[in-house]
Order: C-alpha cells, then sequence, then structure tokens
C-alpha cells in the first residue's frame, strides 16, 4: 500500500467512524428504531399536542360521556382505553369547537345539542333532573326531622311516666320497695 | 364429566325443592320433616360440590366441547387462572354462587347452638329455596354444562383483566359475602315464621353477619386494588353501576351492625333491625340482577342475557313475601324500651343509621336515575362520577363525624359535664389537624374538612383506648402496653370496632388525597424524558429507556421501560407493556391490553400508562400520574379487615342480650321472689 493510498483509506476510516457516532447520536436523540412487530402494541398513537394537554380542554372532557359505552368520560377513556375509537374522534370535536373559539359552556352545549343529555357525565340540574340531586337530601333531612320528633316524642313520654310514677303512691308495700332498693344498690355500677 | 355435572345439577335442584319444602312445612312441630330439611342441605352441598368439580376437571382437561370451558378459557391459560375461570363467566358463577350458599346452609346448620335450634328448619328451608332458585336459572337460562355442536381446537381465552391476581380473589370474596347475607336474611325470615321475635336471633347470627360484612369490605377493597393495577385510568373507584351495587349492601350491613347493639342492649329497633337485614339481602339480589342482567351498561357486568328476568321475578316476589310476613307480625314487634334522652348513644347510633341508609338511597337513586328518566321522561342520560360525588361526599363527611360523635356519647343519657369532659381531647385532635393542613397550605375545602374530621374521630379512638388501658392499669396494676392489650382481648367487640373506625379514618384520609391527583402525557423517545411536579412539592423526571418485545405463556408483550428521578436522584425504573394475547395457535384473541406501571410510596404512587407507539417506532406515547395517598387506601383496607377480625375472634367477654322480659334487671328478680 502506498503512502497515498494509506493516507486516503484513515481518511475514510476515520471518516467512516465520525458518520457513525453522528448516527448513534441522531437515533438516540432525535429518531426511534422500529420494533420487531408494531401490531402486538396495538393502535397506533399520534404524537401528543398541545392542545391533548391543555387543562382546559380537559376540564370539558372530564364533562363530557364517551359513547362507546365505557360508561367512562372523554378524556379518562382516551388515556385508559387505547383501543377506543370514538374517544380520539370526540377530542377532536371538542379541539375544533374550542378552535373555533366557542367557550366551555357552549362546547357542552354543542355536544348535548348532537347527542342528546346523555352527552353529560352529570344531568343537568333542571326539570325533572332536580329530583335526582336534591330528593336523597330532602329525604334525608325529613327522616331526622321526623327522627327528632319521635325521640322527643319517646322522651317526654317517658318523663310524663315517671313524673306520674312519682305524684301517685307507689304500688308497693314499704318491705318490697325497701328490698327494691337493696337490690337496686348491689347492682354492678 | 359433564354429564355427571349436569345430573348433579337435576339432584341438587330437587333436593333443594325437597329441602324448601320439608323445612316450611315441618316447621316448629314436625320432627321427622325438620329432620329431613336438615339433611336435604347436606345433600344439597354434596351434589353441588360434584357439579363444581366436575366443571374444574372439564377446565383443567380443556374440554371445549362444553360452552363454558371454550368461551373462558384456552389451552395456554395458566394454572392459576383456570382455577379462576370457574366463575369468570355467568354461569360458572351462577353455580359457584349456589354451590357457596349451599356450605353456608349445611354449616349453619351444623355450628349452631341448641338454644337457637328451633329456627334451624326454617333456615335450612329458606337456604334451599334461595339454592334452588339459582339452580333454576342454570338449568333453564345458563347451563355452566352446556355442550357446543362442535368442538373447537382451542377455546377463546380468559379476559385479559380477568387475568390479574387481584381478579383471582376479588370475585369469591365479594360473593362469599352477598352470599352470606342469606344465613341473617334466613334466621330473619325464621325468627318472623316462628314468632320468637326476642332478641335470641340476633345472638345466633352476629357471627354471620359480621363474616358477611367482612367478606363485602375484603371484595370491596380487592375490587377496587384490581380496578386501580388493571383497568389503567389511575383511580379505584369510579360509581360504576356494579360497584355501587356491592356497596348497596355493605352499608346497609353497616346500619345493621350498629343498630343491632341498641337491641341487644335496650330491646329497641326490633322492626328496624329486621328490615335492614330483610333489606340488605334484597339488595345482594339486586346487585346481582344488575351485574347480570345488562339492564344498566358497567365495564364489570356479564354479558346481557335472559338471566336478568329470572332474577328480576325472584327479587321482586322475595320481596313482596319479605314483607308481607312481616308487615304481619309487626304487633309482636313492640320495643321494650323507650329512649330516654335525646343525647344519648342509642340517639347517636340512630343517627348514624339515618345516614348510613341515606347514601344507600342516594347511591341507589343515582344508580336506578337513568332507567327511571327513560322511563318517565323519555330523556337518556349519564350519571357519572360528577354527580356521586357531589350528593354523597357531603353524606360521607357527616357520617364519618358520626364515628367520632358517637362512641363519645353515654348511653342511656349523657350529661353536659360529662360531654364537656367526652369531647374535649377529640375536638382539640380535629382542631390541631385542621390548624396543621392550613399551615402547610391546603385549600381544597373536601381535604381539609375530611382529614380534619379524621382527626377527630382518631382522637375520639385514641381517648378510649387510653382511658380503657388506664383504667386497667389503676384495676389490675398491668403495664400500659399489657393493659392495651387485654383491653383489646377482653372487649374485642367495642375495641374491634374502633380499630374499624381508624381504618374508616385512613380511608378517608386517602380518598381526599386524590384531590391533589396531577398528570400528564407526554410523547418521548428512548432517551427523552418528561417532567412532573408533584403537590408534595416534587419534581420527578420520567425517562424513556427503549421499548421490547418478547412473548410469554399466552401473549406477545411490548414492554417499554422508565427511569425513575426524584429532583433529579435516582428512585427506581417502572415497566409498563401492551399485552396482546394469543391461544395456542397463535391467534390474537383479545384486543391488546394495558399493563399499568406503579411505584407505589407513603406519599404519592407514581402511575405510568404506555398509550401506544407511534409509526411502529420506540417513540411512544405515555400518561405520567401522581396520585397521593393510595397506598393508604389498601393499608385501611388491611386495619378494617384486622379490625373486623378481632371483633369476629371467639371468646372474649360476653355480650349481655336483653331477653324480652328483663327490661330492668332486678325486677325479674323480685318477680321470682313472690
Amino acid at each position: 500500500m502506498t503512502d497515498g493510498t494509506r493516507r486516503e483509506f484513515l481518511i475514510a476510516v476515520g471518516a467512516a467512524f465520525v458518520s457513525f457516532r453522528q448516527t448513534v447520536q441522531q437515533s438516540d436523540s432525535q429518531t426511534a428504531g422500529r420494533v420487531y412487530d408494531p401490531q402486538r402494541a396495538g393502535r397506533a398513537q399520534a404524537p401528543i399536542t398541545s392542545g391533548d394537554t391543555d387543562a382546559r380542554i380537559q376540564a370539558i372532557e372530564k364533562k363530557l360521556r364517551c359513547s362507546c359505552g365505557c360508561g367512562l368520560d372523554i378524556y379518562t377513556c382516551r388515556t385508559t382505553d387505547f383501543q377506543c375509537t370514538y374517544s380520539p374522534a370526540l377530542h377532536k370535536d371538542v379541539l375544533r369547537l374550542a378552535g373555533q373559539g366557542k367557550t366551555a359552556q357552549q362546547i357542552l352545549d354543542e355536544f348535548v345539542k348532537e347527542y342528546g343529555q346523555v352527552a353529560l357525565m352529570s344531568p343537568p340540574k333542571e326539570g325533572f333532573n332536580l329530583s335526582a340531586y336534591y330528593l336523597p337530601a330532602i329525604l334525608i333531612l325529613a327522616a331526622a326531622v321526623w327522627l327528632l320528633w319521635v325521640l322527643d316524642r319517646w322522651t317526654r313520654d317517658r318523663k310524663a311516666a315517671a313524673k306520674a310514677s312519682s305524684t301517685s303512691p307507689p304500688d308497693a308495700t314499704p318491705e318490697e320497695l325497701e328490698r327494691l332498693r337493696r337490690e337496686l344498690d348491689q347492682l354492678p355500677t | 364429566m359433564p354429564l355427571l355435572g349436569h345430573l348433579s345439577l337435576w339432584v341438587a335442584f330437587l333436593v333443594g325443592l325437597w329441602g324448601g319444602i320439608t323445612g316450611f312445612a315441618g316447621g316448629a312441630h314436625r320432627r321427622d320433616l325438620q329432620q329431613s330439611a336438615r339433611h336435604a342441605t347436606f345433600a344439597l352441598f354434596g351434589a353441588l360440590l360434584v357439579a363444581v368439580i366436575s366443571l374444574e376437571i372439564a377446565i383443567f382437561r380443556h374440554d371445549f366441547s362444553l360452552e363454558y370451558v371454550a368461551a373462558y378459557t384456552s389451552r395456554n391459560l395458566p394454572t392459576f387462572y383456570l382455577w379462576s375461570a370457574l366463575y369468570a363467566g355467568q354461569k360458572g358463577s351462577l353455580l359457584f354462587w349456589a354451590t357457596v350458599l349451599s356450605l353456608f346452609a349445611m354449616l349453619v346448620q351444623l355450628m349452631t347452638s341448641g338454644r337457637h335450634r328451633v329456627y334451624l328448619p326454617y333456615v335450612a328451608a329458606v337456604t334451599c329455596a334461595v339454592a334452588t332458585f339459582f339452580i333454576t336459572v342454570m338449568l333453564f337460562a345458563a347451563n355452566p354444562f352446556e355442550r357446543l355442536a362442535f368442538v373447537p381446537l382451542d377455546g377463546r381465552g380468559m379476559n385479559p383483566q380477568l387475568q390479574n391476581p387481584g381478579m383471582v380473589f376479588h370475585p369469591p370474596m365479594l360473593y362469599l359475602g352477598y352470599i352470606s347475607i342469606t344465613i341473617p336474611f334466613a334466621f330473619a325470615i325464621a325468627a318472623l315464621l316462628s314468632k320468637r321475635l326476642d332478641s335470641d336471633w340476633l345472638v345466633a347470627i352476629r357471627k354471620w353477619t359480621l363474616v358477611s360484612w367482612l367478606f363485602l369490605s375484603i371484595g370491596l377493597i380487592l375490587g377496587m386494588w384490581w380496578a386501580y393495577v388493571e383497568l389503567g385510568w389511575g383511580g379505584y373507584w369510579a360509581w360504576d353501576p356494579v360497584e355501587n351495587a356491592a356497596l348497596l349492601p355493605w352499608l346497609v350491613m353497616t346500619a345493621f351492625l350498629h343498630s343491632v347493639m341498641i337491641q341487644e342492649k335496650r330491646g329497641m329497633l326490633k322492626k328496624w333491625n329486621l328490615a335492614l337485614i330483610i333489606g340488605a339481602w334484597l339488595l345482594s339480589i339486586f346487585g346481582t340482577f344488575i351485574t347480570r342482567s345488562g339492564v344498566i351498561a358497567s365495564v364489570h357486568s356479564f354479558t346481557q342475557s335472559s338471566v336478568g328476568y329470572f332474577f328480576l321475578a325472584f327479587l321482586v316476589l322475595a320481596a313482596a313475601l319479605s314483607f308481607a310476613l312481616y308487615a304481619s307480625r309487626l304487633p309482636l314487634l313492640e320495643a321494650e324500651a323507650t329512649l330516654e334522652s335525646m343525647v344519648s348513644r342509642e340517639a347517636s347510633f340512630l343517627f348514624n343509621n339515618l345516614l348510613l341508609i341515606g347514601i344507600a338511597f342516594s347511591v341507589l337513586w343515582g344508580t336506578l336515575f337513568p332507567i327511571l328518566s327513560e322511563a318517565i321522561k323519555g330523556t337518556k342520560i349519564t350519571v357519572g362520577p360528577p354527580f356521586f360525588n357531589q350528593v354523597n361526599v357531603p353524606l360521607g363527611l357527616a357520617l364519618l363525624a358520626m364515628t367520632g360523635i358517637g362512641p363519645l356519647i353515654a348511653w342511656r343519657r349523657a350529661s353536659i359535664p360529662n360531654l364537656k369532659r367526652q369531647f374535649a381531647v377529640p375536638l382539640t385532635s380535629g382542631v390541631f389537624v385542621l390548624l396543621i393542613l392550613l399551615v402547610a397550605g391546603v385549600r381544597d375545602v373536601g381535604a381539609l374538612m375530611a382529614v380534619s374530621i379524621g382527626g377527630f374521630v382518631f382522637g375520639t379512638v385514641a381517648q378510649e383506648f387510653a382511658r380503657g388501658a388506664r383504667a386497667r392499669h389503676r384495676q389490675y396494676g398491668e403495664p400500659t402496653p399489657y393493659a392495651f392489650v387485654q383491653l383489646l382481648a377482653r372487649n374485642r367487640r367495642r375495641y374491634g370496632g374502633y380499630i374499624v373506625h381508624v381504618a374508616i379514618v385512613l380511608l378517608f384520609v386517602a380518598f381526599a388525597g386524590m384531590a391533589f391527583k396531577t398528570e400528564t402525557e407526554a410523547t418521548l423517545r428512548p432517551g427523552e424524558s418528561a417532567e412532573l411536579k408533584g403537590r408534595d412539592g416534587h419534581v420527578y423526571t420520567f425517562t424513556h429507556l427503549g421499548v421490547s418485545q418478547y412473548n410469554a405463556l399466552n401473549r406477545q408483550v411490548t414492554a417499554a421501560l422508565i427511569d425513575v428521578r426524584r429532583d433529579g436522584k435516582a428512585i427506581g425504573r417502572l415497566r409498563t407493556e401492551k399485552r396482546q394475547h394469543v391461544d395456542a395457535l397463535g391467534n390474537p384473541t383479545f384486543e391488546p391490553s394495558t399493563e399499568v406501571g406503579i411505584m407505589s410510596g407513603l406519599r404519592v404512587d407514581l402511575y405510568v400508562v404506555l398509550a401506544g407507539l407511534v409509526n411502529g417506532t420506540e417513540q411512544a406515547v405515555f400518561r405520567f400520574t401522581i396520585n397521593p395517598l393510595v397506598w393508604w387506601v389498601w393499608f385501611g383496607g388491611f386495619v378494617l379487615v384486622i379490625g373486623g377480625l378481632i371483633v369476629l375472634w371467639p371468646g372474649g367477654a360476653p355480650v349481655a342480650v336483653k331477653g324480652p322480659s328483663s327490661q330492668a334487671g332486678y325486677a325479674v328478680k323480685l318477680e321470682a321472689e313472690r
């Protein structure tokens, strides 16, 4: 091998090494290798956007029900059931409506208009739905008042009976009363 | 084997019918029929046990000619889950239910002491009747021994979400709780039928009631744990209809365990206690109806089937018969004493009962409201967690406060000086906790109230233990630690109950912790990190280390490894997976499921979920959640079980029970001397 070819060879090896190192660094920080079988990892995901992590969007989605039948809200479903195709679509609808400058309430109203009240995670406080919110509390309060009245009546009856028995002459002989006192004294406190 | 199992079901059906008829007909008079009913419970258990063994053998032999075996197992299902396949599906779980009920029916015949044997024929009748209903459902609507027209090469396998240790233990525990309520219910019906309505039947059911409550508690806690580690949404309670259905009988049983003390000590609340036991049992059947009918959508429910109609008919019939019998006996259920004061332990227990039943009603109301709304208004609505939290959190806080107030008020009558003395320490404790929280910067009203009321209840329990131990130290000269142990050993019911109260405090504090949950989503390539600041003041860094794929017994796994640092300091690694379950031929059986990575600590849980991969590369989407105080939910559950076991443990001081004529102790003696 001549000097020239040796130099060229060393330069080529050096360049290849530098290029390899750059490739490795690039793959570490900017690219990601393919996995053996992507199908095993479930539905492919899109990278997270700022809209996905927007607290306002999340708050709205927590008030809206996913229509896949899971019973969860849109936010919880799309961040839990990654096979669901409904919640990502509904999430896009929320983002679209938010992008149009609509307020949270307007977005909720749009969903109710589109899907009915079933779209909300809790029924609106109006009409028949008021009974859902207030009937338990009303019944508990009514029962508490009734209970207080019954307890009051019981204690009054008891006091009245005690008073009556203390004013009327005792239906017992003095010997019996004395024995009663002795028995009472012997009772453990 | 399947044929033997099927025949055993028919034998069990006939024996159950016989036991029901002879038990009711034998009643209190025909000794031969009584004996026959008793023996029927043994034969019923024997026949159902043969059916269970037949099904288990079919499962372990991979006999896919049985529809049930083909639907819920596969050749490569781990052995651990082959056992639990018995109750993984509707049909098998009905068989499990009937068998455990027959076991309880037999045990109650063997273990009930002589004094309470008068109730046993009716108890045998009721338990046989209920078991016969379950066998009827199996024979005519959900037969676990149903055969397929062709035999598949492999079964469908078990739902991946059920392939979790929590699901091996959670359903049996919950079933045991549900099923064992039948025994107190059977005694209640026996007391009504035999007209022996003093407090004697309560003594007979005391242990059974506790057993039932304990199993329900363990079932609920295990269910929460399973939901947390398996479902992946980062919480443990979602007010799902099936979760609610399990909570309802627990609430009613808890109310009963308190109010029964008033009947035992004062001979009061007989009507109420009977109604609670009947109600708890009906709610357990209602829960079964909800779970199995598909009438309300739930992630926990079995597939929709015709068994719902059976359960609905049984529920309506059982409710009508039970309450008709109850109504006919009301004149015999008059109280033997009346309340002496509004400020008494009895009154506080009544308000505790009011809250427990009020919460049960609000949960039931919310669960059924979508059906009512659609039936009455024609409007479909959703009643989800925001509704239940709004309605139940204030009631729950009031109940927590009653947990601390009740033990501070004396039986019969409490005086003002007594109240001052009793409340001073607990109130100070509650206010002290509140101040600490405020100084620490906590501003969430719900959390402030839950934790400070928890401080109050803890103060109550601590005071009760301290006074009891001090009294023993003074009276017997016992060293304080020994006095403490003796206190617990001598009065297990009272002090075990206080330990349960401590557990309730721990649970409420842990629930309050979820108000401080923080979470984020991130897309990370290997080497990239995401940061999340927890409400505990620490910054957690999650670094994606890479994705690996490999095959396991019945699944193909895609696992992501995450390096976790707290304030820059390495604290461990988390692993979260996607699992594609396959049958023995390598064919996918279910959609890919997610396995959560959890790092649990006393202050926070770090909860990582692999959402999926981007374009089939190692770049992955993650959800990172910091859940405060979740560990305390499981610890609270553990303490609750320990407290329950202490109460249940045999021995300790006997509890005096007021008999029908023992309203005033001395009166009995005077009468005898005349």
